[in-house]
């Protein structure tokens, strides 16, 4: 790590005073490019901080340069993209006038809204008359929470992460890194390292959240990377559904994103995680997109279910493997995804669902399309450990090719240190047929909207799984995902 | 309505692959033709290329449909215009439903005509109605299309399309084949009344028993990619009885 305005770690960690060696002006809204300790430093007292979080995001930081220096970044994955140069990033940057957080869509800025409704998130419209409550995180700055008041009455908390430190410090303390520690991985300590900013949810005991909550991610500087951190507690007998929407503009430069999603869910208790993510996918060519290194893991105690659905098909690389740890006995887990890829697309994705509790259950159903000349991964983990007696699993995972120059790769790992365990797998690779594609031409569809019906009809059994609003918009970004690859 | 010269077709990318040898056959508005053949001959193949699949070549000779040539249309235009092909092996699509197919089939037509797309109320009610006018067991359309379906079941619901989309011009690729006695009268019940002066019927069949239930107009024999005969309904008996021998020989001792 190069950094002029090193001073020892000792000192760091001591908290002693500290001077901003290369920021001359602390009212910038975008930190220089690159990563140090200043800026670790920096981007805690721009969120003003308590120390323990600073400290927290220290110890990450320290542990991240000793990976760095390791050369510890994972390459198991099958995919190939150039070295990231973690010092050509912007690891900061707020859009203007959001220094103040707004207290209504009022103080929201006009363009950033209008940015939002380009996108199709008319955040009041959607926010009201859905029923949603929206948590848009923009670039770093969570601009806007609504709906906040109605859920305020049930206890339920549902706010910017930064708001959620100052507010309610002891939760954050209490389950800040108690799933995804700042060690589990490469990814996981840089995030811990730079959060900018991300959702915090907290539903109390015995409440049943009566609104899907909803964040909406982008990333808008240039050159700048996104780190956003996403904590959710269902105490016991708690229920709630959670949307995460991602988006990037056309960007030539790869741009890099490394989230880290906690969700922790306490005895009885259930949580539903739904992602689409579309960040930009790069160019025709493969220039530019978004390199997506996540970190989403859960936690289910007694009785717990812990569901992911995702259906990706965006970013030029995917790096994902949302996960449950099945801690409690009689706990759920469920893995529900369609990953597509075309063009130069390439995506390594999968779960991991770690048996630990007795009679726990997990379920996968991973799809992956390929298109163009995408590559597609799937990579699964079903690791049964001792303790776990009469656990189960059914693993499917189906691949569908589009056109001959793209691929699908199949990689579970299964692990069973308990004998009482049953495990299914079951695995198929199918190819859109033109008997299939004649079949809906002949009755009035073109060949794009024949494709689209083939794709979202495979894909059904995780769409399904979507809530209502969402299933439309993952059907139709299916369809635009693969423009260009059919036709 | 329909016109077709001198018509041959072969296996795109197979050389020497003619299968459809110079075919003649005019339907006018209104007319039930029956098309009969042994297997092989290139029934299914001149249905297919009416309605447009890709892996046949025309490589000689005319389609006019409705005063216009239909050849350099794609499959879902000549759908558009009101032709229609039940498959004689209906493909099976996963995780699409009927309902879902038929209404997207219904609204590209409607939208390339520039008429007003059905509401979803009334189409689920028209539906219904011909879910059980074909008496498809209605837990079977909640399924995907086509998917698992038993052969006499695809057959249902490939009626079932024709019932719902209204065609100007449908082409019945052994709707009958596969079919138990109650299911053939529901297929033929389902072409008496939609027989109208407006729309017409190719009806490709290897049993005379279907024509007990349909009277066709006009008969045809296909052997060898030719019409080599065409007559009345009594010439459907005529095969019954003496199976295509005669023709199979005069087309043998031509080729
Ligand atoms: N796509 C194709 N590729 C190669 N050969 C084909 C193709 N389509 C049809 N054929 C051949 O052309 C001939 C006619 O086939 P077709 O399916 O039209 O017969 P048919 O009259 O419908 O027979 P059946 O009564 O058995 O349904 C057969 O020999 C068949 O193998
Ligand atoms: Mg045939």
């Amino acid at each position: 790590m190069t950094n002029q305005n090193t001073i020892s770690r000792e000192s760091d960690l001591s908290g002693g005073e500290y001077k901003w060696g290369f920021v001359s002006d602390i009212e910038t809204d975008l930190a220089p490019k690159g990563l140090s300790e200043d800026i670790v430093r920096l981007i805690s007292a721009k969120k003003e901080e308590p120390d323990w979080l600073l400290q927290w995001r220290l110890k990450a930081y320290w542990h991240w340069v000793d990976l760095f220096e390791n050369e510890a970044e994972p390459t198991w994955a099958k995919i190939d993209y150039p070295k990231i140069d973690y010092q050509d990033i912007y690891y900061y940057a707020a859009p203007k006038g959001t220094n103040e957080a707004p207290k209504s869509l009022d103080d929201v800025d006009p363009e950033m809204l209008a940015t939002f409704e380009k996108l199709g998130i008319p955040l009041q419209e959607r926010a009201v008359l859905a029923g949603v409550a929206v948590d848009a995180v923009f670039d770093s700055v969570s601009v806007a929470t609504t709906m906040g008041k109605q859920l305020g009455e049930l206890g339920i908390i549902f706010c910017s992460f930064s708001e959620a430190v100052k507010n309610h410090p002891d939760l954050i303390k209490k389950y800040l890194g108690s799933v995804v520690p700042y060690t589990d991985n490469f990814f996981a300590a840089l995030n811990a390292a730079v959060f900018s900013d991300g959702s915090f949810a907290y539903i109390p005991p015995g409440v049943r959240c009566p609104i899907e909550l909803m964040t909406y991610f982008r990333i808008n500087t240039e050159g700048s990377g996104q780190f956003e951190r996403t904590l959710i507690v269902a105490d016991e007998g708690a229920y709630v559904s959670y949307l995460e929407g991602c988006t990037a503009p056309f960007r030539k430069t790869s741009q890099l994103h490394a989230a880290t999603v906690e969700l922790v869910a306490l005895d009885n208790s259930e949580i539903k995680y739904s992602t689409i993510q579309n960040w930009f996918p790069g160019t025709k060519d493969g220039e530019g997109g978004v390199y997506n290194f996540v970190t989403k893991r859960g936690r289910a105690d007694k009785n717990a279910k812990i569901s992911w659905t995702q259906v990706e098909t965006g970013s030029a690389i995917t790096w994902k493997y949302p996960s449950v740890i099945l801690k409690g006995d009689n706990s759920v887990g469920e893995f529900f995804s369609v990953a597509l890829v075309n063009n130069h697309q390439q995506a390594d994705t999968g779960t991991k669902m770690i048996h630990i509790g007795k009679n726990t259950k997990s379920t996968i159903v991973a799809k992956g399309i390929s298109a163009g000349k995408g590559s597609n991964t799937y990579r699964g983990q079903v690791q049964i450990m001792p303790g776990a007696e009469n656990a189960v699993n059914h693993t499917q995972c189906d691949s569908l090719l589009v056109g001959d120059e793209c691929s699908a790769h199949t990689v579970p790992y299964i692990e069973v240190r308990n004998p009482t365990a049953r495990l299914e797998h079951e695995a198929s690779t199918s190819k859109v047929s033109d008997d299939q594609l004649f079949y809906l031409m002949a009755r009035g569809l073109s060949e794009e909207e024949a494709h689209h019906m083939i794709i979202t009809g495979w894909s059904r059994d995780v769409i399904k799984e979507l809530p209502f609003e969402f299933a439309l918009e993952a059907a139709q970004l299916l369809k635009v995902s693969l423009e260009g690859a059919v036709g | 309505m329909l016109e077709i010269n001198n018509l041959h077709a072969s296996v795109v990318d197979i050389e020497n692959s003619e299968i459809l040898k110079g075919i003649n056959l005019k339907v006018n508005k209104g007319e039930v033709h029956a098309i009969m053949g042994p297997n092989g001959s290139g029934k299914s193949t001149l249905a297919n290329v009416l309605m447009g699949r890709p892996d046949y070549e025309v490589t000689a000779g005319s389609v006019v449909f409705y005063g216009e040539s239909i050849l350099g249309l794609r499959a879902e235009e000549r759908a558009h215009r009101g032709m229609f092909l039940a498959f004689q092996y209906p493909a099976e699509i996963p995780g699409v439903r009927p309902w879902q197919f038929l209404k997207a089939a219904l609204d590209s037509k409607a939208e390339s005509r520039g008429e007003d797309k059905m509401s979803v109320r009334a189409f689920s009610k028209l539906f219904d109605e011909k879910v059980e006018a074909v008496g498809i067991n209605p837990t079977l359309v909640k399924r995907s299309l086509n998917e698992g379906f038993s052969g006499g079941e695809k057959k249902r619901n490939e009626m079932l399309q024709l019932e719902v989309l209204q065609p100007s011009l449908a082409i019945l690729d052994e709707t009958d084949s596969g079919l138990d006695v109650d299911a053939l009268r529901i297929v033929a019940e389902g072409v008496n009344s939609m027989r109208s002066p407006e729309r017409s019927f190719i009806v490709v069949t290897h049993y005379q028993r279907l024509l007990n239930y349909i009277t066709p107009d006009v008969v045809h024999i296909l052997v060898k990619g030719k019409i080599v005969r065409t007559g009345g309904p009594d010439l459907a008996l005529e095969v019954e009885k003496d199976g295509y021998k005669e023709y199979l020989a005069a087309a043998g001792a031509n080729a």
